[in-house]
């Protein structure tokens, strides 16, 4: 009989599902606790203000109230610390205010937390929230970036001149300007990145709990990083050594970036439990996630690329400002800069870039990384003037592309921003792309949308990105407060079943099946026999958790390292046992065997004797069959591939209908198709939002018009199309896998290719770019205001 | 306070709310049924879809003295006694309709309703319209479309008419 395949390449389906489909999974506001209290928090409906005075006296007198805190009961402890410093031009460091963790003196975004309420019921401290007086002064404030960054502009923070956070810059500028002197043709581009709300299904939710017999605190948080917040909380807001605290981030439902971060609610609820000796439970309401939650993007930009007279790209300069919020959440300055400046070489083998990145302070609510993270906005500003610079110069757009793509034997490829790729192939992605999209036959699927009196476009990304972040000595030096290896601990059973203890995090993913394939593939035994545990800091090892689509090219390879040494181990008892060296000893499909021969024994019959070691060789090796390791990349992993979007627009109403998505990406060694294929189709459900939906809109105050499901525009089944996606894979030529990461290249690779068959569609109508989100209002009024400029 | 019964998942159940208690609140945290999910103030997102008296029904936009003397069905009482899985949820699993999970119990609630809903067959627009109220962050709804479409002929036990 032959067993299932459920190694690497199979398309598994999901150990996790089971639980989750019968409504059995195990998400923090799930969880209650015996003596259980309710946190709820008050926040700033203003966004910038002076706090007066607080009185506190009759919410603290409502029925069923316990503690009332202000900023002023948290003195001792810390405010929320920036895991990445980055360095300005002048080289002095990044301005960094203090984020208390409540309001000290002033609000400086709406959602700010100001007061805590914890009663009984939620409800009890919901309605004693109510009851808070709190005299708020109005202080001008700087909404927007270009508000923030005026003469005269009110300032968020005092020790923030100009509202200036840094100003960086990366490149060769005397290579750029020497250039573009000499250059046939500069082409310039303004364009802004939208900003959005991440939105996970689940809302934020954090659940604190202490221990006085023993003095342990334990937070459950949805988090995706559960050591990350353990040492950040534990060592810089609370003062509590690692022992005594535990995190554990359960099943989570969605992060894409935004429960990466180390939030206020999580020292709150924890610092209280201990406080009151009773757990404290929060749970954010969608509304305080609009305004609580990291967002994403918000870049305003000039980009200019200058050409030779074929179209060949000589130099690109680029200008940025990037809004940070009102304080500076975790990683918030390395997003801007290095997950964003490094990659604008995108496909491409411009040879001089430079680059020049202000990081700009305002009264909104933090902005980080977002399913992405500085990727998505490096491809729209590249692609965008790609599709620019043939428009200017009346050039094809695949022709321009491949003119000037990276040729596949010039691997590794130094670019002239940092990045070394090790391997990819644009002009297959590309072609394949073309092929599944149909792009020789979209003239005539023109002329035929024509007739029903319908406008159609085609536009084309060709990105790259990079994950599998990243070598811990790379990013010190650029300004990382952390290492980002990751670790794996396998843990073989006396009978031969494993346990992986993974320091990556599944919220979505599908780690439990992924991973486990990794061990059924190199240890040969059924998947029935792995489990995979994650998200509990007395659980697993030290790791760095998910993002970045660094869980299988860095925890992956952390888990083949460590399988590596059961392997080796294995061998050396399989030698003993059977009387040979250990070099006879070959190891495939779940058994030692003696090479040459038929003499061999199990994967079980090892563990078994590892764990029952009498006949074992005691002075030599250790019992036990339980292996740990460690594994820092050696550089970044670089994934790219092409999109092709097809749009077909009612120009009396201006709402455009996607009627075709290719996505040919190259993500290095696939481990599970069908997950691969649902992390593409997801994340290009996020970058079709972002193009023609998503925007966060703040008035010209800084009041959040779009603060709920019914003002911001998700994505909904019935405004996305079905979307083809395929691979072209090359290999990561760096880790044991050869995996590259797919978690983000929908979301980064798909927005120009959808606003690039926007802009295509309205050709006749001189449009050369258009900014995110492509909304009916704003397609409509062109096509109302402009005479098209040739009829079809 | 008011009294509500309510029969969930088959069993009777009966306990004291505010006149302001929402269904949704009786069933994560008076009944522990916390498979139903809660995903929005705004009556948006439809995580937390049950079915009442055989309807589907956002949980956080009823009054649980609204539900009194209903029958209630939550994503935890869909499997047989014996643990044989509906076929909605056979088919997400098989389809990969669901990634973090969290939207699960409110799509397959409402999955359930749209095929009994449309015993003359289902095309892919109108799976994905009748979709609408639930949001879903992770899939993309591609998956969850199939889902639903695979799900049809099983549950009026005929051949496939629907979509894909
Ligand atoms: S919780 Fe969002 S619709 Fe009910
Ligand atoms: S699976 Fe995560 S929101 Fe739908």
């Amino acid at each position: 009989m032959n067993a299932p395949f459920e190694g690497i390449g199979a398309s598994v389906r999901r150990k996790e599902d089971l639980r989750f489909i019968s409504g059995r999974g195990h998400y923090v506001d799930d969880m209650n606790r015996p003596g259980q209290l309710h946190a709820v928090i008050k926040r700033s409906d203003r966004p910038h203000a002076k706090i007066n005075s607080i009185d506190t006296s009759a919410a603290l007198a409502a029925p069923g109230v316990v503690a009332v805190y202000t900023s002023t009961d948290l003195a001792a402890i810390g405010g929320l610390p920036c895991g990445w410093q980055i360095h300005s031009k002048d080289g002095s460091p990044m301005a960094e205010p203090k984020h208390p963790v409540l309001a000290e003196g002033k609000v400086r975004h709406v959602g700010d937390p100001i007061a805590v309420v914890i009663a009984a019921t939620k409800q009890q401290a919901k309605d004693a929230a109510e009851l808070l007086h709190i005299e708020l002064e109005d202080l001008p404030s700087a909404a927007s970036i270009l508000d923030a960054i005026a003469s005269g502009a009110a300032q968020v923070h005092d020790n923030a001149p100009g509202n200036i956070c840094y100003d960086w810059h990366i490149g060769d500028k005397a290579g750029m300007e020497a250039a573009f002197a000499q250059a046939h043709r500069v082409i310039t581009l303004d364009l802004t990145n939208n900003r959005l709300v991440p939105n996970a299904m689940e809302p934020r939710a954090a659940l604190g709990d202490y221990d006085s017999s023993t003095g342990d605190y334990t937070l459950y948080t949805t988090s995706q990083n559960p050591h990350v917040i353990r040492l950040l909380m534990g060592a810089f807001v609370l003062g509590l050594p690692e022992h005594k605290l535990r995190v554990v981030a359960p099943d989570v439902g969605g992060g894409f970036g935004s429960k990466i971060y180390h939030y206020a609610e999580e020292a709150i609820v924890t610092w209280a439990a201990g406080k009151l000796g009773r757990p404290v439970k929060w749970t954010a309401d969608r509304s305080e996630s609009f305004m609580s939650d990291a967002h994403g993007r918000d870049h305003v930009s000039t980009a200019k690329m200058a050409v030779d007279k074929d179209g060949k790209f000589l130099a690109m300069h680029v200008d940025t400002l990037c809004n940070m919020g009102a304080y500076l959440s975790t990683f918030a300055p390395a997003v801007p800069t290095y997950l964003y400046a490094t990659l604008l070489a995108g496909t491409y083998t411009t040879p001089v870039i430079y680059a020049e990145v202000k990081a700009v302070f305002t009264n909104t609510v933090p902005v980080d990384a977002y399913r992405g993270a500085g990727r998505p906005e490096a491809t729209f500003l590249i692609e965008r003037l790609v599709d620019a610079v043939a428009y200017d110069l009346g050039m094809d757009r695949v022709a321009i592309r491949l003119k000037n793509f990276i040729p596949r034997d010039a691997f590794p490829y130094q670019t002239p921003v940092a990045l070394q790729y090790d391997s990819g192939d644009y002009f297959a992605t590309l072609d394949a792309a073309l092929k599944h999209a149909d792009w020789a036959g979209f003239p005539a699927r023109r002329a035929a949308a024509a007739a029903k009196g319908k406008l159609r476009g085609i536009g084309i990304s060709t990105y790259l990105e990079a994950c599998g972040i990243a070598p811990s000595k790379v990013v010190g030096s650029l300004g990382a407060r952390a290492g980002l290896y990751e670790v794996a601990n396998i843990r073989v059973h006396p009978t031969g079943s494993v346990t992986v203890f993974t320091g990556t995090h599944s919220h979505g993913q599908g780690h439990e099946t992924t991973l486990a394939q990794l061990v059924v593939e190199q240890l040969g035994i059924p998947i029935a026999n792995v489990d995979v545990v994650h998200g509990d800091t007395a659980k697993i090892p030290f790791g760095m958790g998910t993002y970045g689509s660094r869980s299988l090219a860095v925890g992956g390879s952390a888990m083949v390292k460590a399988m590596d040494k059961i392997v080796l181990k294995g061998r050396k008892i399989a030698a003993h046992l059977l009387e040979t060296d250990v070099d006879d000893i070959e190891f495939k499909d779940g058994k030692f065997t003696v090479a040459g021969t038929d003499r061999s024994k199990s994967f079980g019959e090892i563990a078994l004797t590892a764990y029952v070691p009498h006949n074992y060789p005691i002075e030599e090796l250790e019992p036990g069959l339980d292996e740990t390791a460690f594994y820092d990349p050696k550089n970044f992993t670089f994934p790219g591939g092409c999109h092709v979007c097809e749009v077909e627009i009612d120009p009396a109403t201006g709402i455009p209908t996607i009627v075709n998505f290719v996505a040919v990406d190259d993500v290095g060694r696939v481990v599970n198709p069908m997950i691969v294929e649902g992390q593409v189709q997801g994340g290009i459900a996020q970058g079709i939002g972002q193009a023609l939906y998503e925007s966060a809109i703040y008035d010209a105050q800084g009041q959040l018009l779009s603060g709920s499901f019914m003002d911001y525009t998700m994505p909904r089944a019935d405004n996305l199309p079905n979307i083809t996606v395929a691979t072209e894979n090359t290999m990561c030529t760096h880790n044991p896998l050869g995996s590259k990461g797919c978690g983000e290249v929908g979301a980064i690779g798909s927005p120009p290719a959808v606003i690039g068959a926007i802009v295509d569609a309205l050709k006749d109508y001189g449009v050369r770019h258009m900014n995110m989100p492509a909304s009916p209002e704003k397609i409509w009024s062109i096509i109302q205001s402009r005479p098209a400029m040739a009829a079809e | 306070m008011p009294q509500v019964t309510l029969t969930v998942n088959g069993k009777t159940a009966s306990v004291e709310v505010e006149g302001r208690t929402l269904l949704v609140e009786v069933l994560r945290d008076k009944l522990g049924l916390t498979g139903t999910h809660v995903g929005c103030d705004t009556s948006q997102c439809g995580a937390c879809v049950v079915h009442v008296d055989g309807k589907a029904v956002k949980s956080c936009t009823m009054l649980a003295l609204q539900a009194n003397g209903s029958s209630v069905t939550t994503i935890e009482g869909l499997a047989a006694a014996d643990g044989t899985l509906h076929p909605m949820q056979e088919a997400f699993r098989e389809n990969h309709a669901l990634q973090c999970g969290f939207c699960t119990p409110g799509m397959v609630m409402s999955a359930i309703d749209i095929v009994t809903t449309h015993p003359q067959g289902l095309t892919e627009a109108e799976i994905r319209h009748l979709l609408e109220g639930n949001l879903c962050r992770c899939t993309g709804y591609h998956n969850i479309v199939k889902a639903v479409a695979a799900a049809w002929p099983v549950m009026h036990g005929k051949e496939a008419v629907a979509a894909e």
